[in-house]
């Protein structure tokens, strides 16, 4: 397994960095947008990642929404959910959910971007129910997770990095990745699509052609042991693995115009 | 013909023990609470809710004791993640809960509203939500290629109850926004309860007929309830109340909590006047639109 050089260490160890997490990871996010493409746009931090593209290099980007908007400009202020009226005013369009979700099945959304509590090895997520040592957790939900990862024609994935929530085995599928790797999705009849990245609160995790993870690069200041032992199945690493590169001024700035009092990325 | 209703008779006279209740179709806009409050305050017991997702309104019917089934692809707070009432009739009271997606919903609702037995779709192939699930059925496409598919089912709810800015009395409404999957759910159900922001005259409607998504023929109910979305959205109406989702997070973590807030908000006030007076002038200003956007003028002339 290949280690970080010991320059860029030092550079990680920085005690209070000028930047959040939360930063870190809506920079990271917005970065997998790129200029012109379609992005479905899910709930929570990606609220906030199409924003950052929006401002800073996507342009020209386009957002859709599972509510029913397709959106070419960023809403002008803070949402916290989708249908926020912040989010209507200006749209192109006010479509119904059979009209958005109908262009995201006939294969006319280039990225989705997907929230999850478990996370596994081959891409497939869990958001419906999660059974550990002490019973089951029930969570919210697919809400339109599962179709995003069904039909995009490439998602991305955020969570919090730890053991639990990276198992080997998803405990319940509720949005299929690359199932137990190869052809699965072929084989299912999935269309298309499949994870690309996904964006932990210590690392960035891609996808090998046999659809399995592996470590792409360690956020600054997080050990690269400190991402294997969180994680619940032995991590492959790309040959270099590199360091996620820092948020830019202008992606800094973007996000504390929109994101003032840091609901979303303190 | 009038169809005006007051809420409570609204509620009484279409909403019966046991009825599939579909509501909170346009998403985290426009969500009935006020509908929903007044469900709960009339006891009723054994309902299917069916919803894309749900913005609290669903945990409080279940935390009320009305809900026997779940058909839904999200149950939660948005802002805030996990709704607890819903986590503890899952884990702890054995809720009934059909698992969807979003799309699924739409569909087992468009299927409903064209008179088809199901339609099919590409999407959750591979996915667990079908497992067990009697609204999922594997299908191969009759037409080369032979394409696996999913036949959704069609689903009917016995009651939609939609909120909109504005309706006339006979039920025409008109409603602006993002939809959901507000069109299918109306089209699906056997009954629907329309709730406005404001009653206006027929020819306020005929005005804008692109606007209108509900034709009257189809209603059964029409009840003038200003704010009975509350802490919901109604897009140039009023803002979404976030502090009040905020809160409702935080009071509702426990079965006693959760009990006392119903109290306070659902049971000691007799309808949606009382809760807003309750709410206060001050918020309830809050809220207010502070600035107008207008659409440009349509010229439907000839």
């Amino acid at each position: 397994m290949t280690t970080i050089s010991e320059t860029s260490t030092q550079q990680f160890d920085t005690k209070s960095p000028a930047y959040s997490l939360g930063e870190l990871m809506v920079a990271t996010a917005a970065r997998e947008i790129k200029d012109g493409e379609v992005v479905f746009v899910g709930m929570r931090l990606p609220l906030i990642a199409f924003v950052v593209a929006k401002r800073t290099h996507a342009p020209n980007a386009v957002g859709l929404f599972e509510n029913g908007v397709v959106r070419s400009t960023a809403a002008p202020e803070l949402i916290y959910t989708m249908a926020d009226p912040p989010n209507i005013c200006g749209a192109t369009q006010c479509l119904d959910m059979m009209g958005v979700m109908s262009l995201l099945q006939s294969g006319r959304v280039h990225l989705g971007f997907l929230g999850t509590a478990e996370v596994d090895r081959f891409g497939n997520l869990n958001s419906t129910e999660v059974h550990g040592p002490k019973g089951s957790t029930r969570l919210p939900g697919s809400g339109g997770a599962c179709d995003i990862a069904s039909l995009a024609q490439r998602f991305v994935v955020l969570l919090e990095h730890s053991r639990e929530r990276l198992p080997e085995r998803v405990s319940y599928l509720t949005s299929p990745g690359y199932g137990d790797g190869g052809d699965w999705r072929q084989r299912m009849g999935l269309p298309r699509g499949g994870p690309v990245a996904v964006i932990t609160s210590k690392a960035v995790l891609r996808f090998a052609d046999d659809g399995e993870a592996y470590l792409s690069s360690v956020h600054p200041g997080v050990e690269l042991g400190e991402v294997v032992s969180n994680t619940g199945w032995k991590l492959r690493s790309a040959e270099h693995v590199s360091q996620t590169s820092e948020p830019s001024a202008a992606e800094l700035k973007a996000i504390r115009d929109y994101d003032k009092d840091g609901f979303w990325t303190k | 013909m009038s169809k005006l209703l007051s809420m409570r008779d609204a509620i009484a006279d279409f909403v019966p023990d046991g009825a599939s209740v579909a509501l909170g179709l346009q998403m985290e806009q426009m969500i009935p609470f006020a509908a929903g409050h007044e469900i709960i305050r009339q006891k009723k017991r054994g309902l299917t809710l069916i919803g894309p997702i749900s913005d609290i309104l669903f945990d409080q019917l279940i935390a009320a004791g009305c809900a026997e089934q779940v058909i839904a692809a999200w149950v939660g707070n948005v802002m805030m993640g996990s709704a607890y009432n819903f986590r503890r009739a899952a884990e702890q009271d054995g809720l009934k809960i059909f698992n969807m997606t979003n799309f699924t919903v739409a569909l087992a609702l468009q299927a409903g509203a064209m008179g088809v037995p199901f339609l099919p779709t590409r999407t959750a192939l591979g996915s667990d939500v079908p497992k067990e699930n009697h609204f999922f059925y594997q299908i191969f496409s009759p037409f080369t290629p032979k394409e696996l598919l999913w036949a959704v089912r069609a689903l009917n709810p016995d009651v939609t109850i939609v909120h909109v800015q504005r309706a006339d009395r006979e039920g025409n409404a008109h409603c602006w926004g993002n939809f959901g999957v507000l069109l299918d759910g109306v089209r699906a159900a056997k009954r629907v309860i329309v709730v406005a922001e404001e009653i206006v005259e027929p020819e306020i409607i005929a005005s804008d007929p692109n606007r209108t998504v509900i034709p009257g023929f189809m209603v059964s109910a029409v009840v003038h309830c200003p704010y009975g979305a509350h802490p919901s959205p109604v897009q140039g109406y009023h803002n979404r109340d976030n502090a009040f989702f905020r809160q409702y997070h935080g009071q509702t973590k426990t079965k006693s909590d959760s009990d006392a807030w119903l109290e306070r908000w659902v049971y000691s006030v007799p309808d949606r006047r009382a809760y807003m007076n309750q709410l206060g002038a001050c918020r309830v200003e809050e809220l207010d639109v502070k600035q107008h956007a207008y659409a440009a003028q349509t010229d439907y002339g000839y």
